[in-house]
C-alpha cells in the first residue's frame, strides 16, 4: 500500500473542464491525499514545514497542473523552489525524499502530435519535462513519464470521461502497489503503460 | 435686517478670522484666539461692539444651547450606564468637594450661608465648551484624562438641573419678597412652587422628546428634503431652548435634555450632522463673546480682589480636582492635565449667577465681580495648559525625551512614527519585527511610559511642535510616517513637516478617500487610506464563504485595490472642476455615485483572461482543421 499526495495547481480551476474531471471523486480513494495548492496559499506563501511534513507522510507524488507556456503555473513553481530546500531534499543530509516516487499529470491544449519534432511545439513533452526529471533526480526520486490529457479543447465529453477512467485506475493500482517501475520506464507516457503495459506486479 | 446688526456680524466674523489662525499658528489653540478677539473688540480696548457686552453674550449662549444639545445627543443610554461609575464617583467628588470648600470659604468671608452655597455650586463648574474642544485641538480626547474630564463635565451639566431648581428654596429663606422684575412666566410665583414648575418642565421635554419629536422627525424624513431636516433639527433646538427660557431655567438644559432623549432615536447622526456646523461657529461666538465681556474697568477698580480671587478659585478648584484625579489613579501627567483643563469656572455660572441676582441671593456687585471673575478664570484656562505643557510637564512630568545612552547618532532610527495609536502601532510593531526601530512621537503619556518600558525609542509631546520633531531626529531622519489619529493634527503635521524638513520622505494615515484628496492636492503621494485594505480583505473573504475559489478572490481583491487607487487618482484630479473647495455631504455622495458608476463600467475582475484557455479554442481549432 502507498500513499499518494496530489499536489494540484491550477490558478482558475472553476474554468478548468479538464482538471475538474479527473480529479472528480479522487479524493475518496482511500490513500489519495489532494492538496489544493492555489486553494492553499491564494497569497503564494508557502508553508515549507508543512508542505515537507506532507511529502515525508507520503510515497508517491504527482504534480497534477495544466501546462502553460511549456512549463507549471507559477505557484507550483514556487512551491519546487521553497519546499526543496537543500540539506532536506538534496545536498548535505537532503535525503528526506530518497526513493519516493513522482511524476506530472497534465493537461495541454496541443494535442499529442504537435508535441514532436516535426509538430509545431517543435519538441516532445517529455523533452519539456526535463527539468522537472531532473530536479526530482536531483533529489533522489524516482522520476516517471508522465500521465498526459492532450488536445483538451477538442475532448468531447465521452473522451473526457474515458481520461478521468484512466486516471483514476492509475491511482488505484499505484495506491495498491500493482506496478513494476521497469514496464513504466518503458513507456513515454503513463496512459501508454495503462493501455498496453499492465502486467504483472513488480515483485 | 438692521444697520447694526450687519456691522456687529462683520465684527464678530473679521475678528474671529483675524485671531483665531494668528492663535492656532502660534501653537494656543483657537479657544485662545476667540477670546482674544472677544478682548481686543470688547467695549475696553477698540469698543466696537455693545457695552456691558450681555446682549451679544444672550445670542452667543446659542452656541453653548447647541453644544449640550450635541453632548446630549451622544449620551446613548448604554454608553452612559458603562460610565456611569466614572460619571457619577469622580463627578460626585469633584463637584461636592469643590462647593463645599467654598462654602466654608466663603462663610467666612462673611456671607450667610444660602448666598454661600449658591456661590459655592457655581464655582464648582467648570467650562465643557473650552475643555472639550481644547481636549478634540490637541486631540487627547481619548486618553485616560479624556475621557474622566468628560465624565465631570458632564456629571456638572446634569447637576445644574437640580441646582437651578433649588436656588428658589434659598431665596425663600433670605429674602421673604418675591422678585421684583417678572422676567419669566413663573418668576411671580414662591418658590416652592417655581420648583414645581421647573420640574414640570423638565418633564414635558423628556415626554414630549419621545412621542412628539420622533415621530415628528420621521414625518419629516419622509419628505426627503435635507434642508427641512435640517431646519427641523433647529426647530427642535430652538423650541427646547425656548420652553426652557419661559419657565425660568436656562436653555442649555432643555436643549441638553432633548439631546437625551433623541440620543436613542434613529435620526441622532443626522442631527448631529446638521447641527454642527451651526454650534462650532456659535461656540466660537460664545468665546469672543466670554472675552468681550470681561469687566475691565472692574478689575482697575479692585485689581487686588479680583485678582486674589480668580488665583484662589482656581487654586481651590486645582486642588479638589488634583486629588479627584489622584482617586482615580491617573498618572502624574494626565492629572496635572486634567486639573489645569478643568481648573476655569465654566459658562453656566453665568446663568446661575445672573439667577441668583435675580432671586436677590447675591447683590449687584458681587454679581459682576463674579462673572468678570469666570470670564477671566476662562480666558486663563489656555495660558495654563500652555505652562503646564511647556513648562510643568517637561521638568516634572514625563520627560520629552529619554536621556541620550551615547553620543553616537543612531543610524538606527532613520524612521520617525507620529502618532501610536491603533494605526501607528502596528505599522511600528511590524517594523520593529523586521528589525527597524523607528522613533516614535506621541502625545498620550500613559502610553508612552508603556512604550518606553518596552524599550522603545519614544518622544513625548505634540508631533506638530517643531522642537520635539527636531529632538526626534527629523533632521537626519529619511521617512516620516504621519499616522496621528486626528486628521487635523495630522495635516498640520505634515505641512509643517514639508516646510521645514524638506528632505523627509513622508507617508501618511489618510483616514478616508476625502482626507486622501487633500494629501493629494499639496503633492503628497503615499498615501493610505485607513479602511481600504481591511474592507478589500473582507470582501474577498465573503467571495470565499459563497465558494470562490481562494485564489480567484484574492486576485480580484488585488485588481480592486489597484484599480481604486487609479480611480482616487483620476477623480482627485477632477474634484476641483465643481468649484467648491471643501467636501460637503453631498459632494461626498456625488463621489460616490461616480465611483459607483465606474465600478460597474470598469468591473476590474471582469476582464481578467487570464489562464482562460476558452480564449483560444477558436483559433486553435482553426489552426488545427488548416494541418
Amino acid at each position: 500500500m502507498y500513499k499518494i499526495l496530489i499536489l494540484f495547481a491550477h490558478p482558475r480551476f472553476e474554468k478548468s473542464r479538464v482538471n475538474r474531471a479527473l480529479l472528480n471523486g479522487i479524493d475518496q480513494i482511500p490513500q489519495v491525499t489532494l492538496h489544493d495548492l492555489y486553494e492553499r496559499y491564494p497569497d503564494f506563501n508557502v508553508d515549507i514545514e508543512q508542505e515537507q511534513e506532507l511529502m515525508t507522510e507520503h510515497q508517491i507524488i504527482i504534480w497534477q497542473h495544466p501546462f502553460y507556456m511549456y512549463g507549471a503555473p507559477a505557484l507550483l513553481k514556487q512551491w519546487i523552489d521553497l519546499v526543496l530546500e537543500y540539506g532536506w531534499a538534496h545536498g548535505r543530509g537532503g535525503d528526506s525524499l530518497k526513493g519516493r516516487i513522482i511524476f506530472n499529470a497534465l493537461t495541454t491544449g496541443g494535442s499529442r502530435e504537435v508535441y514532436a519534432a516535426d509538430g509545431y511545439n517543435r519538441f516532445t513533452l517529455r523533452e519539456f519535462l526535463t527539468p522537472f526529471d531532473q530536479t526530482a533526480t536531483f533529489c533522489k526520486m524516482l522520476y516517471l513519464p508522465p500521465f498526459a490529457v492532450q488536445g483538451t479543447h477538442l475532448l468531447t465529453e465521452a473522451q473526457l470521461l474515458h481520461y478521468a477512467a484512466r486516471y483514476r485506475t492509475l491511482l488505484e493500482r499505484l495506491s495498491q502497489g500493482d506496478f513494476s517501475l521497469e514496464s513504466m520506464r518503458r513507456f513515454p507516457f503513463l496512459n501508454d503503460w495503462l493501455d498496453h503495459g499492465s502486467g504483472a506486479p513488480e515483485s | 435686517m438692521n444697520h447694526t446688526f450687519l456691522q456687529d456680524a462683520l465684527v464678530y466674523l473679521g475678528a474671529a478670522i483675524l485671531f483665531v489662525p494668528i492663535a492656532k499658528r502660534l501653537g494656543m489653540g483657537s479657544v485662545l484666539g476667540y477670546l482674544l478677539a472677544g478682548i481686543t473688540i470688547g467695549p475696553f480696548f477698540l469698543g466696537f461692539i455693545g457695552g456691558p457686552g450681555k446682549d451679544i453674550m444672550h445670542f452667543a449662549e446659542f452656541g453653548v444651547v447647541m453644544m449640550l444639545f450635541l453632548i446630549g445627543l451622544e449620551l446613548e443610554p448604554a454608553h452612559f450606564w458603562r460610565m456611569r461609575h466614572l460619571i457619577l464617583g469622580s463627578g460626585a467628588a469633584q463637584v461636592g468637594g469643590t462647593a463645599l470648600l467654598f462654602l466654608v470659604l466663603f462663610i467666612l468671608v462673611g456671607f450667610n450661608w444660602q448666598a454661600a452655597l449658591a456661590i459655592a455650586l457655581a464655582l464648582a463648574m467648570s467650562s465643557t465648551a473650552i475643555v472639550l474642544q481644547t481636549l478634540r485641538e490637541k486631540g487627547l480626547n481619548r486618553t485616560e484624562s479624556g475621557k474622566i474630564s468628560f465624565a465631570i463635565l458632564l456629571f456638572q451639566d446634569i447637576s445644574v438641573i437640580p441646582i437651578l431648581a433649588a436656588l428658589p428654596l434659598l431665596a425663600i429663606t433670605s429674602v421673604k419678597a418675591a422678585t421684583s422684575e417678572q422676567t419669566t412666566f413663573f418668576g411671580g410665583l414662591p418658590g416652592w412652587a417655581q420648583t414645581i414648575a421647573l420640574l414640570c418642565a423638565v418633564g414635558l421635554v423628556i415626554l414630549s422628546g419621545r412621542f412628539v419629536i420622533v415621530p415628528f422627525l420621521r414625518f419629516i424624513a419622509r419628505i426627503h428634503l435635507r434642508e427641512l431636516f435640517t431646519a427641523s433639527a433647529l426647530f427642535i433646538v430652538m423650541v427646547a431652548a425656548y420652553l426652557m427660557e419661559l419657565v425660568g431655567l436656562s436653555p442649555a438644559l432643555g436643549t441638553f435634555l432633548a439631546g437625551v432623549v433623541l440620543a436613542n432615536s434613529e435620526y441622532r447622526h443626522e442631527l448631529e450632522s446638521d447641527i454642527e456646523p451651526f454650534k462650532g461657529i456659535l461656540l466660537g461666538l460664545f468665546f469672543i463673546s466670554v472675552g468681550a465681556s470681561i469687566n475691565f474697568g472692574l478689575i482697575l477698580n479692585r485689581p487686588l480682589t479680583i485678582i486674589t480671587l480668580v488665583c484662589g478659585i482656581i487654586a481651590v478648584k486645582s486642588v479638589v480636582l488634583f486629588l479627584t484625579g489622584k482617586l482615580n489613579r491617573l498618572t502624574f501627567d494626565q492629572n496635572l492635565l486634567f486639573t489645569f483643563g478643568l481648573a476655569q469656572v465654566g459658562e453656566f455660572a453665568f446663568v446661575l449667577f445672573s439667577f441668583m441676582h435675580q432671586l436677590h441671593l447675591i447683590s449687584g456687585e458681587w454679581t459682576d465681580t463674579l462673572m468678570g471673575v469666570t470670564a477671566i478664570s476662562m480666558t486663563a484656562t489656555p495660558f495654563l495648559l500652555l505652562i503646564n505643557e511647556r513648562f510643568i510637564l517637561p521638568r516634572f512630568g514625563t520627560p520629552e525625551t529619554t536621556r541620550k545612552e551615547a553620543d553616537a547618532i543612531d543610524l538606527h532610527h532613520s524612521v520617525i512614527l507620529a502618532g501610536f495609536g491603533p494605526f501607528g502601532s502596528t505599522v511600528g510593531r511590524f517594523l520593529r519585527a523586521n528589525g527597524v526601530e523607528a522613533t516614535i512621537l506621541d502625545n498620550d503619556s500613559d502610553r508612552v511610559d508603556l512604550l518606553r518600558k518596552m524599550g522603545f525609542k519614544v518622544f513625548y509631546g505634540d508631533a506638530t511642535r517643531v522642537d520635539i520633531l527636531k529632538a526626534a531626529g527629523a533632521e537626519q531622519a529619511k521617512i516620516l510616517i504621519a499616522a496621528v489619529g486626528s486628521p487635523e493634527i495630522n495635516h498640520e503635521l505634515v505641512d509643517k513637516a514639508r516646510q521645514l524638513f524638506p528632505h523627509l520622505e513622508i507617508m501618511v494615515r489618510a483616514e478616508n478617500r476625502f482626507d486622501a484628496y487633500e494629501f493629494m492636492d499639496i503633492g503628497i503621494r503615499d498615501i493610505y487610506r485607513e479602511t481600504l485594505d481591511t474592507s478589500v480583505r473582507m470582501g474577498i473573504d465573503v467571495l470565499i464563504k459563497l465558494g470562490y475559489r481562494r485564489y480567484s478572490a484574492a486576485r480580484a481583491g488585488q485588481k480592486f485595490l489597484k484599480y481604486d487607487e487609479a480611480a482616487m487618482r483620476q477623480l482627485a484630479a477632477h474634484r476641483h472642476d465643481q468649484s467648491a473647495y471643501i467636501f460637503t455631504a453631498r459632494e461626498q455622495i456625488q463621489i460616490q455615485e461616480r465611483l459607483l458608476t465606474n465600478d460597474r463600467e470598469a468591473n476590474p475582475s471582469l476582464n481578467d483572461h487570464a489562464w482562460d484557455s476558452d480564449l483560444f479554442i477558436k483559433p486553435y481549432a482553426d489552426d488545427r482543421s488548416e494541418r
